[in-house]
């Protein structure tokens, strides 16, 4: 898509896989074969145990906002034309906690405990962003 | 049991400056020196960041001239400088050293670095599941007072109550950054930087620098002044632990009980404190974490006026970085005015009685990943 100018994420082998979820719009949650441990962010490792046995497990993207800051004054690439905007740490009903921004809604609205789910923004023809949204 | 003294500070006094980052570092080593009257000749241990300048302490060892056989390049944040004084005593008691020279410098602000709402990217593998959503260092804290307003019922007004009393200090501090006093409203009324933190809630933009000399106890006698003692000390780091962290928990909740118990004090035998304020957010949750009070009780407890000279805990009595010098890593600057305060040479300032001193530095973004570094300081 022309004209994006947020950051876009540097994929590598190491994190391809999530991407490609995403890019399918599907958010994808790590889960160790060895442990049981779910992470996020995604990583070549189970950050419980240090082995690379891990699988991907589509999340089916819910969850509920653990903390938000409504952004009024920024130099961030991109964002500082869209003031203001959310930062949230949303908690996904998997169990793990994820960075985003929280869209399509009134940032004065927004709450500690807002149920949210995921949505995609396909940016480029391979990279979709996953973003949060409140559940209507 | 004490491994090291600290026998000399300086802080470069001026908030914007023509010199350049490696004639601050210098100017304050001479000055730290001189302070503890020792002489370059006599540092064999050398302690700074990376990027001040270049990759490590290679650019100041060789600016400075100096043949160190101990020497230490962490960088955590803005804690760096508290953790260096905690190695530098290891490095003395581990007979790597006999003294040990700290320095800092920077030119964030004759620069124009916009230090806490610039995009905060570290072009490490995390960046690719945090920079694309505009975090910012002030968003990063600000998750964290919005947190803990959910959470316990803490205000704006509370938050607001720490920027005040840094002010009032800062008024008797000639040559902190903003020395007029505000007030509660103020605060309140101040733009919005990212919610619930006001520009005021935010900590300055300066340039800056300083030095600590830490020696081997062998040394106290030949020394200028008193030195100041170094109790107790710990570090932390705290993250995004796999995705389950409580973010209301910073590292202070780890460093604050060992240090207390390496120096066999509690808290309250400390008279005054050294906190780091990059937000007004970063005290509260810190003296929290520390013990001063219980989690979730920091709104009501920096009211009042405790945190204020004449209160029962006065902390930054320099104006801190919410009103003296943020030059972006201000660790420092809170060792200075500790030592100094133990010394009795705080002067319009100065804390009656001052035997024991905390100092907490934290570095990196509550938000995702900090560290922590505690000192307890004692008076000679």
């Amino acid at each position: 898509m022309a004209g994006y100018a947020k950051p876009l994420p540097e994929i590598t082998d190491e994190s391809r896989p999530f991407w490609e979820g995403c890019r399918r719009h599907e958010f994808l949650v790590q889960r160790c074969r060895a442990c049981g441990a779910r992470q996020h962010y995604p990583r070549g490792v189970c950050a419980a145990c240090w082995r690379d046995d891990l699988e991907w497990l589509p999340s089916a993207g819910r969850g509920r906002i653990y903390s938000f800051t409504v952004t009024h004054r920024t130099q961030a690439r991109g964002f500082r034309d869209e003031l203001p905007y959310v930062l949230a740490w949303v908690e996904l009903d998997e169990g793990v906690q994820v960075l985003t921004n929280v869209v399509g809604c009134d940032p004065a609205a927004v709450r500690v405990g807002l149920a949210v789910r995921v949505t995609f923004e396909d940016v480029t023809p391979e990279i979709s962003i996953p973003r949060f949204t409140p559940v209507s | 049991m004490t491994h090291a003294l600290i026998a000399g500070v300086h802080e470069f006094p001026e908030r914007k400056t023509a010199r350049s980052v490696l004639e601050i570092q210098a100017l304050s080593a001479r000055a730290a020196l001189d302070d503890a009257g020792l002489e370059p000749k006599d540092v064999d241990g050398y302690f700074t960041v990376a990027g001040n300048p270049g990759v490590g302490p290679l650019a100041t060892v060789d600016y400075l001239n100096l043949t160190p056989r101990h020497v230490d390049g962490t960088t955590i944040g803005g804690s760096s400088f508290v953790a260096h004084v905690n190695h530098a005593a290891a490095a003395i008691a581990g007979g790597r050293c006999r003294v040990a020279l700290i320095t800092y410098g920077s030119t964030s602000r004759s620069s124009g670095v916009a230090v806490g709402t610039r995009e905060r990217i570290s072009g490490e593998y995390v960046d690719q599941f945090e920079a694309l959503y505009g975090i910012s260092t002030v968003g990063l804290y600000a998750l964290i007072a919005q947190r803990h307003m959910h959470e316990y019922g803490t205000t704006g007004a509370q938050l607001a109550e720490i920027a005040v009393a840094c002010r009032r200090h800062a008024g008797l501090n000639p040559v902190a950054l903003y020395r007029d006093p505000i007030t509660v409203d103020d605060v309140l009324r101040s733009p919005m930087i990212s919610s619930p933190l006001h520009l005021l809630d935010c900590c300055v933009i300066t340039d800056g620098g300083g030095a600590l000399v830490v020696v081997h106890p062998d040394l106290a006698r030949d020394l200028r002044k008193p030195p100041v003692r170094l109790l107790g000390s710990a570090e932390a780091v705290a993250h995004t632990a796999a995705g389950r962290r409580d973010y209301l928990v910073s590292a202070a909740a780890q460093t604050g009980p060992r240090a207390f118990a390496a120096a066999g004090v509690s808290p309250a035998d400390v008279a005054m404190a050294m906190i780091y304020d990059s937000f007004t957010i970063t005290v509260l949750v810190t003296l929290e974490d520390l013990g001063f009070c219980k989690k979730g009780e920091g709104g009501a407890f920096v009211g009042g006026g405790r945190l204020q000279l004449g209160g029962a805990l006065p902390i930054n009595t320099d104006g801190g970085g919410l009103s003296s010098n943020h030059p972006g890593m201000r660790g420092i600057f809170l060792v200075i005015e500790a030592v100094k305060q133990l010394r009795g040479e705080g002067g319009a300032r100065q804390v009656p009685d001052c035997r024991v001193a905390l100092v907490h530095g934290t570095g990196g973004a509550f938000g995702t990943r900090h560290s922590g570094a505690t000192l307890v300081l004692g008076a000679a």
